[in-house]
């Protein structure tokens, strides 16, 4: 009965097989080849070279004067997710968005004409310790959820620090209402799960039949994977202030692993993010949306790349992730980055941040052929993305890109509803925080 | 190789931020008389000069062409191998008017009321705003900052993105915004189709109601006995045609309703904005005869249903079937993306002289001050900029900005913090350890 459950949630996921040919590879680790093929075998990068001949049956698809690039990957995205914040605690560690996923979210099809293959949708900033993320590959049109699972991917939680957990514990008479409670609790969470730990550690090690077990806690389970390097901790986070403490929090405690989210202040500490080995994903130039993002520069990236920190550069938006190329271009007006730099900040960099480099983020052989084909090279304004594959199976060809994306059109219907959204509305972390009564906090925007 | 290449383009930068940080002093605009040679310049308005010379006179395009007498007074930036354009206009924004998002003691484009056109945008636009500098040293020189609100919120205003007082940055053009009723739904909470035709009603109703009192009161105003509205005579601009009226409107459905409440109405200078559908309704709207401010370009589609491109095609289809478009950012902070907005309808069939157009010339034409700004002409404002490249393409620099015949410096917060922070000093170790002999 177990065997048969695993194996129906195990379903196997597409692979492809494609040989595309003549394109200009941006390998990402290994330089940008002009006329050169990409062999794609079973779902992964078999070959790239000069003159690939497609074996039997294997499609070929000319990349003539086109470029070809690793697929686009997302470190902080929240489409895909029927929900974002569980917000009834300041620690939900227990919850997970991969209950979540929904596969049938268009979101999903608009980003993979942007190129993008991966995603990391995480959970909201409405409290200090959130729920665990899950890492998706854009595997668009099953309806089944799992088959949206980046397989073998490590687990991710969200942490977030500053305005948005200390509102929260404002608005419900909590602790934390200031930076100083966000690090107390952080600290008191984390002696908890080594007291926990140790419970069930003396239990274990005690031989004695009479021996009662701790209560199990999976809020605290969590907690400990997270001490012990099993859970890679992805924390939301704009002051310098804010980023040091969190440093020192993690160096007491012996956590090496650790990325800042969004960070608009991250440049302010970069040398010390460096020394730390933390990353940081970054937006390519939002700010003053709040009080904490006044001091930001849309040299943040930048300056943490010059200074040897890992970084990327996120969408937190179903519209912005649609075009991360072009965010990831604005390094160039705003730091003069390369274009190898400029590219790994939205490919190897967050499939670093991510624990998935192993398996994507450049064009290597033996890695998943997760690819984008651009008309123009991906950092120019006028390049349109023209094909998308995930594990080399083809998900949007702008040939055959519908006008009208309904799968069943229904005659009696209404039309639809008309949503207007200005890019102005920030902050969608905190989408459903309800417990924090959003009205009162977006009634001012 | 990729060192080599980073350390030769900070060695380029320095120059330009050399100037900037001039010892921690101050930095002041600039207004000589300027001789801007040997760029190309491309006009909007009458081609592209090779090689041309831009002579800048008192706040004002003194001569432009390939083969210019340059006069002996004039300080000469020799400018070869750049490119000169007009000043980029963003047609919606809130830059003035918003300083921080979410702290309301930082946002004055909101009154309270719902018929408020007597608001002036104008008068709470604040000059020392962070987020000017950061949008001007991006080539974008000039913006129509707006009230929000209820049916009328207020009158928005063109400005100039340099001055010290609202007076020195208004740039000639007034208008009354109007919300028409909105079908469409906004933001996270959905509201059912009863909820929506309710407040639909009520609020054409508002409108209504205020345009036929202010039609009225256009009739008695000069009579003895006429009481002063403030309201009333805000709108009785509208009625005369004296000022603009900003008609936001962005489902199919509501731009067809506003065309045809235009029209019963007779109102003269309208413009539409928003207009997110237009590209459905792009016949009917060229028919009537309306400009249009349309964007931002990076949106997403307004039905789930729709192709994922359809808001960076929309600029391109209404301009093709003969409406003229301008375009906004409807941002504050990053009306600096502007470029990118075109660039994204350029690529999506506007094509970039459009696109250019949009974000220039039409956009001043439809703001009535088309006399003013928005190209490179004799007799025109100084408002250009000198970039490395074309503005549209993302790595392109920004090197010089000119507004109102004004040398702006080329330093915002942004930069600032970047000459601060690239190489922080001190670094990890305040004070490292010195070994001595």
């Amino acid at each position: 009965m177990l065997f048969l459950c695993t194996s129906v949630l195990q379903a196997q996921t597409k692979k492809g097989d494609v040989l595309i040919k003549n394109g200009t590879v941006i390998t990402i680790t290994d330089g940008t080849l002009e006329n050169t093929d990409v062999l794609v075998r079973n779902g992964k990068i078999d070959r790239i070279g000069k003159n690939l001949k497609a074996p039997n049956g294997v499609e070929e698809v000319d990349a003539t004067g086109k470029f070809v690039m690793p697929g686009i990957i997302d470190a902080h995205s929240h489409i895909a997710g029927t929900s974002i914040n569980e917000g009834t605690s300041q620690v939900t560690a227990e919850v997970s968005m991969e209950d979540v996923v929904d596969p049938l979210d268009v979101g999903i099809y608009r980003a993979l004409a942007g190129g993008v293959t991966s995603i990391h949708l995480m959970h909201g900033s409405a409290n200090v310790i959130g729920g665990q993320n899950e890492t998706l590959k854009l595997r668009w049109g099953s309806t089944n959820p799992e088959d949206l699972r980046f397989e073998g991917a490590p687990r991710t939680i969200k942490f977030a620090l500053g305005e948005n957990p200390t509102r929260g514990g404002r608005s419900r008479g909590i602790q934390p209402q200031s930076r100083m409670g966000v690090e107390a609790m952080l600290r008191n969470t984390f002696n908890d799960a080594i007291k926990y730990r140790d419970a069930w550690n003396a239990y274990r090690s005690n031989k004695s039949s009479r021996k009662v077990a701790p209560e199990y806690s999976l809020r605290m389970e969590t907690m400990v994977d997270i001490l012990e390097g099993e859970v890679l901790v992805h924390c939301h986070s704009y002051r310098a202030d804010e980023i040091y403490m969190l440093m020192k929090v993690f160096s007491d405690f012996g956590i090496e692993k650790l990325t800042f989210q969004h960070a608009n202040e991250a440049y302010k500490v970069a040398p010390e993010l460096a020394e730390f080995g933390a990353s940081a994903s970054v937006f390519s130039d939002w700010w003053a949306y709040k009080l904490e993002v006044y001091y930001s520069t849309a040299y943040n990236a930048a300056i943490l790349t010059e200074n040897g920190v890992t970084t990327s550069i996120n969408s937190d938006s179903g519209e912005l992730i649609r075009h991360l190329f072009h965010e990831a271009a604005k390094t160039q007006k705003y730091g003069d980055l390369s274009d190898n730099e400029a590219l790994a900040l939205i490919t190897l960099n967050p499939a670093k941040q991510l624990g998935i480099d192993n398996r994507v983020g450049s064009l290597e052989k033996g890695k998943d052929a997760d690819i984008a084909i651009f008309d123009n090279h991906p950092l120019s304004i006028y390049a349109v993305p023209q094909m998308t594959f995930v594990d080399g199976v083809k998900y949007f060809d702008i040939e055959n890109d519908a006008a009208d994306q309904r799968i069943y059109i229904d005659p009696e219907s209404t039309v639809e509803d008309v949503q207007i959204l200005y890019s102005n509305d920030h902050d969608r972390c905190m989408e459903g925080a309800n417990v924090v009564n959003f009205t009162d906090l977006f009634n001012n925007k | 190789m990729k060192k080599f290449i980073s350390i030769l383009s900070v060695l380029v930068l320095l120059p330009l931020f050399a100037v900037a940080q001039n010892d921690g002093g101050i930095v002041r605009a600039d207004n000589s008389k300027f001789a801007l040679t040997n760029a190309k310049i491309y006009t909007v308005t009458n081609g592209v000069i090779e090689n041309g010379t831009i002579i800048i006179n008192n706040g004002i395009i003194e001569a432009v062409g390939a083969d210019i007498n340059i006069p002996g007074d004039a300080q000469v930036i020799d400018y070869s191998g750049q490119e000169i354009y007009p000043g980029m206009i963003d047609s919606g924004t809130r830059l003035g008017l918003s300083e921080i998002g979410s702290i309301s003691e930082a946002n004055d484009f909101r009154e309270f009321g719902e018929i408020t056109p007597n608001m002036q945008a104008l008068t709470a636009v604040n000059p020392n705003s962070v987020a000017i500098p950061v949008t001007r040293v991006s080539g974008v020189t000039s913006a129509l900052t707006m009230p929000a609100g209820g049916p009328l919120p207020g009158t928005a205003a063109t400005i100039s993105l340099f001055g010290y007082t609202p007076d020195q940055m208004f740039a000639g053009s007034k208008g009354v915004v109007m919300n028409f009723p909105s079908t469409a739904q906004r933001g996270w909470r959905r509201r059912t189709p009863e909820q929506i035709e309710k407040a639909r009603e009520k609020a054409q109703e508002t409108i209504n109601d205020a345009f036929d009192k202010a039609e009225l009161y256009a009739k008695i105003k000069e009579s003895d006995d006429a009481r002063y509205y403030p309201e009333m005579e805000a709108l009785a601009k509208v009625v005369n045609g004296e000022v603009l009226l900003y008609i936001e409107v962005n489902s199919a459905k509501d731009i067809l309703s506003a065309l045809e409440w235009i029209e019963d109405r007779g109102y003269e200078n309208v413009v539409l904005t928003g207009v997110a559908e237009g590209w459905r309704v792009a016949e009917e709207i060229a028919e009537a005869g309306l400009p249009v401010i349309t964007g931002p370009v990076l949106s997403t589609p307004t039905r789930g249903s729709d192709a994922y491109d359809t808001a960076y095609k929309n600029p391109g289809l209404m301009q093709k079937a003969g409406i003229k478009v301008a375009l906004r950012t409807m941002d504050t902070e990053n009306s600096r993306n502007l470029p990118y907005n075109a660039g994204f309808a350029a690529t999506y069939g506007m094509g970039r002289e459009e696109a250019l157009k949009a974000i220039t010339i039409n956009a001043a034409e439809i703001m009535g001050v088309g006399d003013q700004l928005g190209s490179i002409e004799v007799g025109k404002k100084a408002n250009i900029f000198v970039s490395t490249g074309d503005p549209f393409q993302t790595s392109t620099k920004i090197l010089d900005v000119f507004i109102d015949g004004y040398k702006i410096p080329m330093t915002s917060r942004h930069t600032e913090l970047y000459d601060e922070f690239l190489n922080r000093t001190p670094g990890v170790n305040k004070n490292p350890t010195k070994v001595d002999g």
